[in-house]
């Protein structure tokens, strides 16, 4: 590279890096004052990117036209956060941490579904920016006029946010908020107020980030979970809550992309090396690193803990007799199904024994391991693709891949646990769904092996499970071996162990107890069963694609363990039941089928803040709960 | 009098230049109720963390039962028989205080990895004869997240008992009990180390508690150990007396 070239890569680091920084400073300082992790977070760059195109759409393509556009949008986008804050948020700040993540989510689907019904499904490309719209001479190249401006606006918004921070009564009671919630609370600062305002400030950032962009990028429908991911990443390498540590990392992240995209090719030791291709999990594999060297990110510190009012786990106590009977007969009632019905009525349920496998698997790191994975859908892919592989590539018989297809999944678990288990909460949550997004990177682009995005086609189970029937028995045996297998374990001392070093890693060493050394063994089980769900899952699609181990699988796995109730044992059994039924449903006979889950998910959420089956024990056994 | 099993030589600890714990010697033998007390900023916790695993001393030996175990991770302390009780108390809320027990009593026999037994009926009989000990075997299957505090202290001696620990290490073990709850707390953890010749060593704010439970102390002030020896002589120490009460007479 030359040096001018290499300038010019550093100024389009530059300015990628402001669009990032805008939409990670709004998710940082909500996150620093509410403790939520909002998913929607994205979703209000999306609309901030639409709305701004249809606006001056309307104003006209002039001056006031575009800035005016740009400026209602990501107005409209706060008191949009606002207004979700007022009527959703405000009702669950009590709820566990991992519901509002939920109801968050659920937020995503609505969004999308209402975009789509607003906009419609093509991408939208805006104008340029009136007066920006041509280019300047940098060092004999070309660079855009409004990457010049967008250079600007990063630190302009970083002082600015600085300023309404550090000078302003406001901005004061944030950080006192940001420092110590309940302190805050206790001198009087009124949270309601504080709350809202601060949602607002999060959605007019991402809104603005969004509308920003309206000359850059095309509005489309797939940017609210790419942006979510990428806002994600740069909040948690900068430090959570700490607005100079996501420009930091921002800028950072921008500029290995940029680079990566400038040097492209390179040919080590005859092998080609694509790096552009690299900017898929770049920031992913810089937030590992990060997170493995500086657990608290670049500029952060150690969150204070929130301390903790009443919602404790309550003790998971054994299945009664009446509870195991009633069990074993769903079992044989399953097992006697085929008699009656035929047809799509077992594919279904085929796929629901497949996700409640998986869904077990979640809540085993999940409930007793207190290890909420983002990326649990990694292993399950892991197991479905080495299944796939190792019948085409390796050659082998279906039954010994679908045997053999798991353990490429717990290795994969083994290497990627190792890293995960040295963090805890959202650390834990965000290095998961890292190395699932580079394991979904690998799978999509190394296409020689895994057929890229097209994925492995072709695999079906042997003839004598080919029929419809004889694969759902194999399921049917295999999910509800699995399963029973996995609540043993909730119950044997390995389980005790888990819960323990969950509970009080302090008094867990006390006793002897290597907790990390437990929760990896624990998150290699996960990922081993994981993998035998995608291996049954492979054999009865016939196909696997990248698509199978993305991040929206990994969320499917963490709605279905919170609808069931993470507290109980065979609540993501039923979690996954409804959730997978729910999504067959509404996908075969509705058109805005993912509005109809997110509203579902919404309404669950504040009615069975325990989940359904918590809320069904409650209801029940009302004597056995202590205050 | 019985050897020593517990062997402190010369332990130092610093903090970015602050000396925390300075050149601390001292002995325990086994059974005897030992108290280390001093001002706050004394060195007390430090001291007790070296002892427990939490820290690694920058110099010092601590030797137990003539095992050098300063460095060790808390975990590898307490195989070797220390048990311990926690400033504020830490148990595993979400399990009854049986699983409590039960949990530490398959730790010691190493059957933790144990994947698909049950563990419910592990021990129980064992676990319940601890809790018997301390006086909460009615409690044994209520949540420990929902025990009152003097309960829980209680569950935490009997958690630190099934190891069967010859050296008990009780950070601040009356802390945030009633005077009522004090007393019976320390005469039971009395009675204990008695019986089963278990030595303990606490720090302690109360000062009713060192002096009626503890057969000698140690005083610490500004890292440096500056007394130890029975109650009564460490009451009238003029050192001691100085650091407490001040030298009016300098102060002037």
């Amino acid at each position: 590279m030359t040096a001018s070239a290499i300038l010019i890569q550093f100024l389009n680091g530059l300015s990628g890096a402001s669009s990032l920084f805008l939409v990670a400073a709004g998710l940082s300082i909500v996150f620093g004052v509410t403790r939520i992790v909002n998913f929607a977070h994205g979703s209000f760059f999306m609309l901030g990117l639409y709305v701004a195109y249809s606006l001056i759409d309307r104003f006209g393509h002039g001056a006031a036209g575009f800035w005016g556009g740009v400026a209602l949008a990501a107005v409209a986008v706060a008191l949009l956060g606002a207004l979700v804050e007022v009527l959703l948020l405000r009702r669950i700040y009590a709820a566990p941490e991992l519901l509002q993540l939920l109801a968050t989510f659920a937020l995503v689907l609505v969004i999308q579904d209402f975009t789509l019904w607003a906009w419609g499904p093509e991408d939208l490309l805006g104008p340029r920016a009136p007066g920006l719209s041509g280019a300047v001479n940098i060092a004999g190249h070309q660079f855009p006029q409004y990457d010049l401006f967008l250079i600007v606006l990063g630190p302009t918004v970083l002082l600015a946010l600085n300023f309404l921070l550090k000078r302003t009564r406001w901005g004061t009671l944030v950080r006192a908020a940001t420092e110590d919630r309940e302190m805050a609370g206790a001198l009087g600062v009124n949270q309601k107020w504080l709350f809202t305002t601060v949602f607002a400030l999060g959605a007019l950032l991402a809104g603005a980030g969004g509308a920003f962009q309206i000359p850059r990028e095309p509005a489309s429908l797939y940017l609210d979970l790419s942006v979510i991911a990428d806002a994600f990443v740069v909040v948690v390498v900068g430090g959570l809550g700490s607005i100079p540590g996501a420009f930091l990392a921002a800028l950072l992240i921008a500029e290995i992309k940029a680079f990566c995209i400038g040097i492209g090719d390179v040919t080590i030791a005859d092998s080609v090396i694509s790096l552009p291709k690299f900017t898929l999990v770049v920031e992913f594999v810089v937030m590992a690193v990060v997170l493995v060297l500086r657990p608290w990110g670049l500029l952060g510190r150690r969150l204070t803990p929130p301390r903790r009012v009443g919602a404790v786990e309550r003790p998971l106590a054994l299945p009664s007799r009446r509870a195991v009977y009633a069990l074993a007969a769903c079992g044989a009632a399953l097992a006697l199904l085929p008699t009656l019905a035929t047809g799509y009525s077992l594919i279904l349920l085929t796929d629901i024994f497949v996700f409640a496998l998986f869904a077990v698997s979640l809540h085993f790191i999940m409930g007793p391991g207190g290890m909420p994975s983002f990326g649990h859908a990694a292993y399950f892919g892991l197991g479905a693709y080495g299944a796939g592989l190792l019948l085409h590539r390796g050659g082998l018989p279906m039954e010994l891949a679908l045997l053999l297809g798991p353990l490429v999944a717990g290795v994969g678990a083994l290497a990627f646990g190792w890293f995960c288990v040295r963090l805890s909460g959202v650390y834990f949550a965000m290095l998961t769904l890292a190395f699932a997004q580079i394991t979904w990177s690998i799978a999509f682009q190394w296409d020689s092996m895994t057929g890229g995005s097209n994925g492995v086609i072709g695999v079906w189970p042997a003839p004598w499970l080919a029929s419809r029937t004889s694969y759902y028995f194999l399921a049917l045996v295999t999910s509800a071996g699995g399963i029973t297998l996995l609540w043993r374990m909730f119950y044997s001392p390995f389980g005790y162990a888990l819960r323990a070093g969950r509970d009080s890693p302090l008094r867990a060493d006390a006793i002897g107890i290597d907790v990390r050394r437990q929760q990896w063994a624990a998150f290699v089980i996960a990922g081993l069963f994981a993998g035998v769900a995608g291996a049954l899952y492979v054999f009865s699609k016939g196909s696997i694609s990248p698509d199978s181990l993305a991040v929206p699988r990994s969320i499917d796995g963490l709605v279905m363990v919170l609808l069931g109730g993470v507290q109980t044992l065979t609540g993501p059994v039923w979690g996954a039941a409804l959730f997978t039924w729910l999504q067959d449903a509404a996908a075969r006979n509705v058109e805005y089928w993912r509005a109809v889950i997110g509203l579902v998910i919404i309404a669950l959420v504040l009615a069975f803040p325990q989940g359904l089956a918590g809320f069904l024990r409650d209801r029940f056994a009302g004597e056995r709960h202590a205050p | 009098m019985n050897v020593p099993i517990l062997k402190v030589a010369h332990l130092s600890k610093s903090y970015g230049g602050v000396r925390a714990v300075a050149n601390v010697s001292f002995e325990v033998v086994s059974g005897e109720r030992l108290a280390i007390i001093g001002p706050n900023g004394a060195g007390k916790t430090t001291c007790f963390n070296m002892l427990n695993g939490q820290l690694a001393p920058d110099q010092g030996k601590v030797e137990f039962e003539g095992r050098d175990i300063a460095g060790l991770k808390p975990r590898q302390v307490w195989r070797l028989g220390v048990g311990r009780t926690f400033q504020i108390t830490e148990t595993f809320g979400s399990m009854t205080v049986r699983e409590n027990v039960q949990t530490a009593l398959l730790s010691r026999h190493r059957r933790l990895r144990s994947l698909l037994t049950l563990a419910a009926r592990a021990y129980a009989n064992e676990a319940d004869a601890l809790l018997a000990r301390v006086g909460v075997l009615d409690l044994a299957a209520r949540a420990c997240a929902v025990l009152a505090y003097g309960d829980l202290k209680r569950v935490e001696l009997a958690i630190a008992l099934a190891n069967r620990p010859r050296l008990l290490l009780m950070d601040e073990p009356t802390a945030g009990m009633s005077p009522r709850e004090r007393g019976e707390l320390m005469r039971l953890t009395s009675e204990l180390a008695r019986r089963e010749s278990i030595a303990v060593l606490f720090t302690e704010h109360d000062m009713d508690v060192v002096f009626n439970h503890a057969e000698r102390i140690l005083v610490l002030n500004q890292g440096e150990l500056i007394a130890d020896g029975r109650p009564t002589e460490v009451r009238v120490d003029p050192r001691v007396r100085e650091v407490y009460l001040g030298n009016r007479f300098a102060d002037a």
